[in-house]
Order: C-alpha cells, then structure tokens, then sequence
C-alpha cells in the first residue's frame, strides 16, 4: 500500500514538472514568433514576401518546403526558439507519460479510471500525435497551438478534477471499455490538433483577405508569415479530421459494445451518448460540408470547429452538468 | 481522336451528384416537375447537410431534459416542479425526444435523402467500375501532377515499359490503338475502393437503422429482483417492470430458471472514495427448462449471462433484511427475506412488511441501515454500503391494507390511508420486537442481499454491430483510398532512338501524395526501359 501511495505522488509530481516544462515550451514557440516578426518591417508584404521566396525554389515548391530550404541555410530568426520549444515538448512529453505510467501501476490499472486521469492521459495524446507528426514534417509553426490545449488540459485536470488514485468501480473493468477509452484519447488529440489548424487556417485567410484588399495584416501578419499556406491548412485540417472520423466511429461503436455487457442495452441515450452522436453528425456535416459547393473553406471550417466544441462539451459539460449512467468523473 | 481535355480526364473519377447551387425552381411545371424538383432536392448533398444539422440540434432536448425512457421519475418531478412550462414541454414531446414523431421525420428524411442519393451513385459506381480509363488529356502539363523524362528507345517500347509497370503496380491500363496503328498515350486508373467504400459505409448506415428498428420491436426487456435463494423463471408474470417490443410475442421467451445463491460486493474501505463499489458478482445456478441439467455461472457487471440468445445482465443489488413474525399466539405469520429499495449510494434502504393473514391486518414500514450512525439532525442513517453495524427501523400500522380493492398495489408501498400507526422500534440483528397491543413478535433475524437483472433479447443486436463494423470498413475505405488517374503519352512522331515521355497525373481533390507517387512511376518506367 505504501508504495502505491509513493507511485501516486510521484505520479502528481511528474504531472507538475511536465507542466512547467510546457510552460516552458510555450515560452520558446512564442519566441520563435516574436522574433519572426522582425523580418518584415512593412505588415502589408507579408503574404507577398512569403509568394517571392516560393518562387525562387523549382515551380512546386510550396510553404512547409520553404521552411525547410531556409533552415538548411540556417538563417531563420526565430529558428533556434523553435527548435529549444521543440525539445523541451519531448522532455514534456517524457515527463508526462511517466506521470501517466505512474498513476496507472498506482492504482493497479490503466490510467484513465476518472476525469482527472482522462484528462492527463489526453494530453499526453495531444503532444504525442503532435511529436508523431513532427517526425515526419516541420511543424514548428504548430507547437503554440498544441502547446495551449495541453496546459489548459493539464490546468484543469490538476485543479478541478483532480480525484485520489484508487481502483476502478465494477461497471469500468472491461476490455471494451479500455478500447473504448484509448480510442476516445487518441480522438481527443487528433481532434484537438485538428481544431488548431483550422483556427490557424481561419486565421490566416483572414490575413489573406486583408491583405488582398490593400490593408495592414494586423497583429497576426507576423505569424502568418511563418505558417503554411491557407490551402496548405485547409488540407491538412481535412486530414486530420478525416482520419479522426472513422476512429471516433469506431469509438463510439466500442463504448456500444460495452454499454450492452454492462447494462443490458448498446444504446440508450444517456446524456454522454446523445452527446457523442451529436459529435458524430457535426463531424459527418463538416466532411459533406467539404464534398459540397458553397460550403467549403469558411463555412465547412466553422463546421469543424463546432464538432470540436461538441466534443469538449461531451466531455466536460456531459461529465460535470448532467447526471448520468457516465457520472464516472470522481470529481464531488 | 485521343485527345481530349482535362474535364473529360477528371470525369466520373466520384459520383458525387453535381452542384446543386442552380437547382431550378419548380415555379410552373406541374405536379411532375414538383416531384423531380422535391426529389432532385432531397437527395442533393445540400440538403444531406442541413438534415444532418437538424438532426444534431434535435438531439441537445434529449441531453437537457430528464428522458422518459431512462428516468421516468425525474420527469415527472420535473413537470410537478414546473407547472407552467412542464406540460408545454411535455406536449411537444421534450421528455421523449427519441420517440418524438418530429425526431423521426427527420431521421426518416435523412435515411430517404441517403437512399435517394446512394442508388443513384451506385448505378453510376457500378458502370465506372467496368469502365476504361479516360482518354489522355491533350496537355498533360496542364495537369495537377506533371514530368518529362528523356529515354532512349523507341516510342512503342517506352510505352510498353509504362504498361508493364501500372500493371505490375496494380493499376487500371487502357493502351489505345489506333487506326494508324501506333499509339500515343497509356492511361490508367486506381483507387475504385475510394467509391465502393464510400457507398458501402452510407448503405451499412441504412442496415444500421433498420437493424436496431427490428431489434426494438422483436425484442423485449424486462427487469426482475431476485433474493438470494431464491429464483426467477423467464416468463411474463415475475417480471417487475417488463417492456416489450411493438411485435414482441410472449411465446419468445426463452423458457429457462435462474436461482441466485449468493451475491458477492466488496467496496473501498478508506481514503476519498471509501465506500465506491469495487467488486460485484452473482453466483447463480441455471436451467433451460424442467428436466435439464443445472449449471452454475457468475454474472458479473461487464459480464452477463447468455442463454440462447437471451442475456441476463447484473444491474443492481439491495438488501432483503430477513424477519420472522408471529401472531399472539406463537403462529408464524411470515418468515422470509424483504426486498428494501435502495435510496443512497450507502444503501439506506426503504422497504414494507404486508402480513394480509393477521387479522386485523397489519403492515411495517421501514428503513433499513447497513452500517448505522445517528446523527442529531439527519437522525439515523447509513455510512457505508456493506452490512458493518446493520440495524432496522419499523413502524408498526394496523387496519386495511387495502390489498382486496382490486387495484393493483406496488409491494414496495404501504397504502396507510385506512391504517393507523401503533408504534415504532429499532432492532439490531436477532432482536425482537414484542409488538404493542398484543399484536405479536417480529424478531430482526439477519440480513440477506438481492441482485437486480435486466433481462433482454435483441434479435437486431447482431445485425447492428454487423451494420456497424460495415460501415467502419466502408469509411475507412472512403477516407484513406485515393481515387487517381495517370497518364503516360509520348509525341505522335519521334525518332525510334529516343523520346521524351511525359507523364501526368490527377487525383480527387483530396488526394495527396500524387507527386511521390508520380516519382515512383517516372522512376520505376526509366528503370524498366533501362532494364531492356
Ligand atoms: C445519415 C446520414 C449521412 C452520414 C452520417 C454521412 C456521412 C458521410 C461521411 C462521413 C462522408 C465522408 C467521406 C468522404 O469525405 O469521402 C460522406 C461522404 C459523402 N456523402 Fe454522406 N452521409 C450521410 C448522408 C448522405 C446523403 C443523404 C447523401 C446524398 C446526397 C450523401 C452523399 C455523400 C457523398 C456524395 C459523399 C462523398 C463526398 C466525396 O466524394 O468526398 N451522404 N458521407
């Protein structure tokens, strides 16, 4: 039992230490922005400085390529704040999956029994699809935006949610529920990544649009300059939304399959289910919204973005606001 | 000729129904045209769109307001808290969201609206399917995807080399011969999954529904305490609550006899959440029908029981605390366990004693405590669920119990209207009480628990999760194939030495990755001729 209790400690301190490293991370990515600005001393050539450069490279060199020639040359402002956010992420995300790791053996049990436990677990998610993703491609100009969500997570989980670490009730012990669960935190980080570019994406056509119409880019130029294109954005949003749609399909079809074992039925809309099927058809409605004339870009965007909202609804207002077979959150 | 441009390249690569942003009014064009027109609206993605969003908003009532269906009670609290607003609510049908006819014309549009579009898109899917890759576009540079490539060999065997290369890749090959008698271009087309895919996953939605539709209504459920030592058969009559389906028939039943001989619960003893429940189970014994073998199983949460495609599933628990009561007389008017009803997460529990053959008739009602603590304001409640410190409290009634009127009586209320109280004790286990006005004894013998199981059969269930995973497979396919098309052309006149090969591709709009694709095509031809 002691050192159960010593696991839980050292559980909640690793959850401390990671925030602070975030905290840190966060610090860094918004250097790396800061820094970018002073490139362009006039905010209306932003977008158009960013065209010039693309047009030196072979005919199809796009945005995130862009990035990459330059930091081949090393002459990036801001790089080296980038790169610092970079690897203190990894030692974030290091010190978060021990925390995660610990909580679990703490309590004898994979670590997501309660919304506390969900919520940190969630955030490891959201920075490891994050790092997964950084393997393959520069996403630098992303770590703010990932970063953000993973503080606010961590934030709340420590400071509204936070329950004692203690075995799980009879009606949580099943294999569908732990894939159930996985699958749901998997989801929460590609949805979470999925939002923050459309939000990126929004951002930046705005700027585009500014600066089309002959204005100043406004605060956000800065920052627009140093992101992909708005197609670039758009695409990639798509992406990762639609590779997040058949797996919170399938989520939900596992929590099904548990639901039947542990209450006799797979579907009963209980406040946390209809929530979940809400998600599901928003989610449906922003992919049609993409196949359907009039509604891409901004409007499909918008759509994206209210699935999202819908998704942190199930989860913290569903949990928190109504009473129901899910009222697992621990939290009193 | 071959040559055509990149519309005709791109055509058919989706069934995706063509833009409907000019979709003509039907102003002036009969009862037919008004027909198309409502058809042709229905099934245009548009209008997919915003049922869907109908259907998302429909469903916040059934998250804000208590349900019917899963918590009859709260609505009915609920309508008494709210007496103005609760009938409005209730008339346009908030307390049964799921049930509403409003709810259901929209799902039902939106299940017509999808097989309104899907056959459609499946007749043209079909003919893509056997159909030939589109002609080369006259400009292949003008495509999304684009490279030259410089070979020596001839025209003929450059060409041969790319439709050796798709082929061994798996694509679709179309090599064009013309009437003089060389040909210019290869094309090719791959991803066809992409579509059936997308087509599977939007027709496993239909079998979705109409699965858990008939499962609804060939299925039943019904719910049933069962005390320990005792058993329950699976027919109509011992079930408490019991819910068929619109087409249900009584004589579905599965006939089988389930005793349940001892329910086991463990709980959290200290820390934050001392007193969460941490184990439960239910060992019973079971028989399909007289004269078959008994067996014995445990149904715990998370694991019920099957038996021919009924299921017994683990819901609940309570105490039945057990009595003994007698007449003046010493004749033993009850001896038996008593369900009491749950009221806490510390199982203080409510329950009535009826003794109809005592004349005069008299009832108890009472509270029962697991692990009793008193306190001056609360006065006497429980501080644990597992039975530490058991103890009873009971109030003696005496008069008509109302049982003969001829309308049906909940066993879990004492209908006191005609009864008057005599008075009121509390009892540890093996105490007895020696009731006032000579009316008897009631000796507080132990305690022993009950376990609550729902009991359902769900003829769609299997079909469901058939639909189910059909349309993950379908989505899967729909999301992460690419539907894209290549072309290989080389001039219509070059010297037999050497040719420049040009080589173009175009995908879906969403579809990336071509350019390394394209790459690993260019790359493996030059290989390919190299090899020659
Ligand atoms: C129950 C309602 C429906 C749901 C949940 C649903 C869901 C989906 C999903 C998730 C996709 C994404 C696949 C992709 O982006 O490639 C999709 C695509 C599609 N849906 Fe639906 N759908 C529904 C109803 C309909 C209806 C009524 C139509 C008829 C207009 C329709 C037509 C299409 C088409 C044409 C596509 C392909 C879009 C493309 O080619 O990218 N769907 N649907």
């Amino acid at each position: 039992m002691a050192s159960e209790t010593t696991l839980a400690y050292i559980s909640n301190n690793l959850v401390y230490a990671s925030m602070l490293a975030y905290t840190v991370a966060m610090v860094a990515f918004a250097l790396s922005f800061a820094q970018g600005r002073g490139r362009s001393d006039s905010s209306t050539s932003v977008r158009g400085a960013a065209e010039t450069q693309t047009a030196v490279g072979s005919v199809s060199v796009d945005v995130l390529e862009r990035t990459d020639v330059e930091s081949e040359t090393g002459s990036e402002p801001g790089r080296r704040a980038g790169n610092i956010g970079m690897s203190v992420m990894w030692l974030a995300t290091a010190l978060l999956l021990g925390a995660v790791i610990a909580r679990g053996l703490s309590a004898g049990r994979v670590p997501w029994g309660n919304m506390y436990e969900f919520s940190i677990t969630s955030a490891l998610g959201i920075s490891v699809a994050f790092l997964v993703v950084s393997l393959k491609r520069d996403v630098r100009w992303l770590g703010m935006l990932v970063v953000i969500p993973v503080l606010l997570t961590l934030g709340t989980a420590v400071a509204v949610l936070y329950t004692d670490s203690a075995p799980l009730v009879p009606a949580l012990k099943s294999w569908w529920l732990l894939i159930h669960v996985s699958a749901a935190i998997i989801c929460a980080g590609a949805f979470t990544l999925g939002a923050a570019v459309t939000v990126l994406y929004l951002m930046v056509t705005r700027v585009d649009r500014r600066v089309a119409a002959g204005e100043s880019a406004g605060w956000f130029g800065s920052i627009a300059q140093r992101v992909p294109s708005a197609d670039r954005l758009d695409q990639l949003a798509y992406r990762t939304n639609s590779f997040v749609f058949p797996l919170w399909t399938f989520a939900v079809v596992a929590g099904a399959i548990w639901a039947e074992s542990a209450w006799g039925r797979y579907w009963g809309w209980d406040p946390k289910e209809t929530w979940a099927f809400i998600t599901w058809i928003v989610y449906a409605a922003y992919l049609h919204a993409r196949a359907t004339a009039g509604w891409k870009g901004h409007r499909a965007a918008a759509i994206g973005l209210l699935g999202y909202s819908c998704f942190l609804f199930n989860y913290f207002g569903v949990n928190l606001l109504f009473s129901g077979l899910h009222s697992y959150s621990g939290v009193k | 000729m071959s040559d055509t441009g990149i519309d005709e390249a791109s055509a058919g690569l989706t069934t995706q129904p063509e833009s409907d942003a000019t979709s003509p009014t039907p102003a002036g064009i009969g009862v037919s045209g008004w027909l198309r027109w409502a058809r042709r609206t229905l099934t245009s993605m548009r209008a997919a769109l915003i049922l869907l969003f109908l259907l998302a908003v429909a469903a916040i009532p059934g998250s804000t307001f208590p349900q019917r269906g899963t918590n009859p009670v709260e609505v009915s609290q609920y309508i008494v808290r709210n007496p103005t607003w609760g009938p409005v609510l209730n008339r346009l049908g908030m307390f049964d969201v799921f049930a509403a006819p409003w709810f259901a014309a929209i799902y039902l549009l939106l299940m017509a609206s999808l097989a309104g579009c899907v056959i459609p898109r499946t007749r043209l899917h079909w003919r893509a399917m056997r159909a030939q890759p589109p002609a080369a576009p006259s400009r292949l540079s003008r495509l999304p995807e684009h490279r030259t490539l410089e070979l020596e060999c001839s025209p003929a065997d450059a060409l041969t080399a790319a439709e050796t290369v798709l082929r061994a890749q798996r694509w679709r090959v179309r090599r064009e011969v013309v009437e003089s008698g060389e040909s210019t271009w290869v094309a090719a087309e791959k991803g066809y999954l992409r579509e059936t895919g997308n087509l599977l996953f939007h027709l496993a939605l239909l079998a979705l529904l109409v699965a858990v539709a008939a499962g609804g209504m060939f299925g039943a459920k019904g719910q049933v305490i069962v005390r320990e030592g005792s058993a329950f058969s699976n027919t109509l009559t011992q079930y408490d609550s019991f819910s068929p389906g619109r087409l249900f028939k009584a004589d579905r039943l599965v006939p089988f006899t389930v005793r349940l001989d001892q329910f086991r619960a463990t709980y959290q003893e200290d820390g934050m959440q001392r007193g969460a429940p941490r184990e439960f189970a239910a060992d019973v014994v079971y028989s399909t029908g007289p004269g078959t073998a008994e067996r014995k199983a445990t149904i715990g949460v998370n694991e019920p029981l099957a038996i021919e495609g009924t299921k017994v599933f683990l819901v609940g628990h309570g105490y039945a605390p057990t009595f003994v009561i007698k007449d003046a007389a010493g004749k033993v008017l009850l001896d038996d366990s008593v369900v009491f009803l749950p009221q806490d997460g510390n199982f203080t529990s409510d329950g009535v004693i009826k003794i109809p053959d005592a004349t005069p008739q008299i009832g108890f009602t009472g509270v029962f405590l697991p692990t009793a603590e008193r306190d001056p304001v609360r006065g006497g409640f429980s501080s644990f669920p597992a039975p530490l410190r058991p103890e009873v409290f009971l109030s003696v009634w005496r008069g008509d119990l109302g049982l003969d009127k001829g309308t049906p009586q909940s066993v879990y209320r004492l209908d006191t209207s005609s009864m008057e109280r005599l008075g009121l004790k509390d009892l540890k286990p093996g105490q007895t009480w020696t009731l006032p006005d000579g009316l008897g004894t009631l000796t507080f013998t132990g305690v022993s628990e009950y376990a609550t199981f729902n009991v359902a059969s769900d003829p769609g269930s299997g079909w469901a999760l058939a639909a189910a995973v059909m349309a993950i497979v379908g989505l899967s396919l729909s999301l992460f194939v690419r539907r894209r098309r290549l072309w290989v052309r080389v001039p219509e006149t070059s010297p037999d030495s050497m040719v420049e090969v040009e080589f173009g591709a175009l995908g879906r709009s969403e579809a990336p990755g071509l350019d390394e694709e394209l790459d690993s095509v260019v790359a493996a031809v030059q290989r390919a001729v190299k090899g020659v």
